[in-house]
């Protein structure tokens, strides 16, 4: 049942992943995108790992392809002038991936086929999600520091690239604002009867 | 009946890198979908880590996806700010005109 399940599933997500490098709209490609991690995120509840899969579905399809979506959409392109000439790349990608099928099978069949004696995706623990709490925020709390700073980091070089002032449009200067006394803006005038100032 | 074991897992996600790397060689004039790509190949990655942490019964392999994951989102967003910035600049996102912005 379950490996009925896991075939289902590895099809579901190879065809999407070829549609992503396929596909001629690249709004079509971050659907097919969509499609692969919800399937990559069901495989992770069958065998057990219900917190990454949540995970997966929060961060890669919440944000990651919805930022993709964004961006693509955003960006006023020609994609089909993009796409012209892309037939000549076929030839040396399938032989890329030939050598690499090839190099990971070689890898593999050298390798002793193991079973799976040790099945247990949440050790010690009542749940998957009590069993990497209980390590992240003890043994690995380091790990998870860093994973934030990484973040920030991110999030500010983002930020950093994204911003500008464009010299034509007014902003507002608060500090400008509130340091303006009565004086700097009005004057007082005694007008004499009969003439002007 | 076979069971489900790990090779399942290392077959499929051996096809799904390479999915990813062929994508690179084939998009090299759309770098969004060079980007998506590279997003899969860390999908493969992320499937492989969980993978071997369940049939090993240990839990480190699903902490490594997590941070495999906060990279991915990373490289997602600075990945993306570089092309706003360029496509603002440039206003196309060709990728073999990038190399003008050498001195």
């Amino acid at each position: 049942m379950e490996l009925i399940a896991f075939y289902i599933f590895s099809v579901i997500v190879t065809v999407s992943a070829v549609a992503v490098i396929v596909a001629r709209n690249p709004v079509h490609s971050v659907l097919w995108l969509i499609l692969s991690f919800f399937t990559a995120a069901g495989m992770l509840v069958l065998i057990g790992a219900e917190f990454l899969a949540m995970l997966l579905v929060v961060v890669y399809v919440g944000a990651v392809a919805v930022l993709f979506l964004f961006v693509v959409m955003m960006l006023d392109v020609d994609f089909v002038e993009l796409k012209q000439g892309s037939l000549r790349y076929w030839p040396f990608a399938v032989l890329v991936g030939i050598a690499f099928i090839a190099e990971i099978t070689l890898a593999g069949l050298s390798r002793e086929m193991g079973q799976n004696e040790l099945f247990n995706p949440m050790p010690d623990a009542a749940t998957n999600a009590e069993a990497i709490g209980a390590v992240l925020y003890t043994q690995y709390f380091l790990l998870f520091q860093l994973a934030g700073i990484i973040l920030l980091i991110a999030m500010i070089g983002a930020i950093v690239l994204t911003l500008r002032h464009r010299p034509d449009v007014q902003r507002q200067n608060i500090a400008r604002q509130t340091a303006r006394r009565r004086s700097d803006a009005t004057e007082a005038v005694s007008v004499e009867p009969n003439k002007g100032i | 009946m076979m069971d489900l074991t790990v090779n399942h897992f290392m077959s499929l996600s051996a096809i799904l890198f390479t999915i990813g790397v062929v994508g690179i060689f084939v998009n090299r004039k759309n770098i969004i979908v060079m980007l998506m790509a590279i997003e899969l190949i860390l999908l493969s990655v992320n499937l492989n880590l969980v993978a071997f942490s369940v049939f090993s019964g240990t839990i480190m392999g699903q902490i490594f996806a997590m941070l495999v994951l906060t990279v991915a989102a990373a490289e997602a967003a600075v990945g993306l700010a570089i092309l706003v910035v360029y496509f603002r600049n440039r206003g196309d996102i060709a990728v073999e005109s990038v190399d003008l912005m050498k001195g």
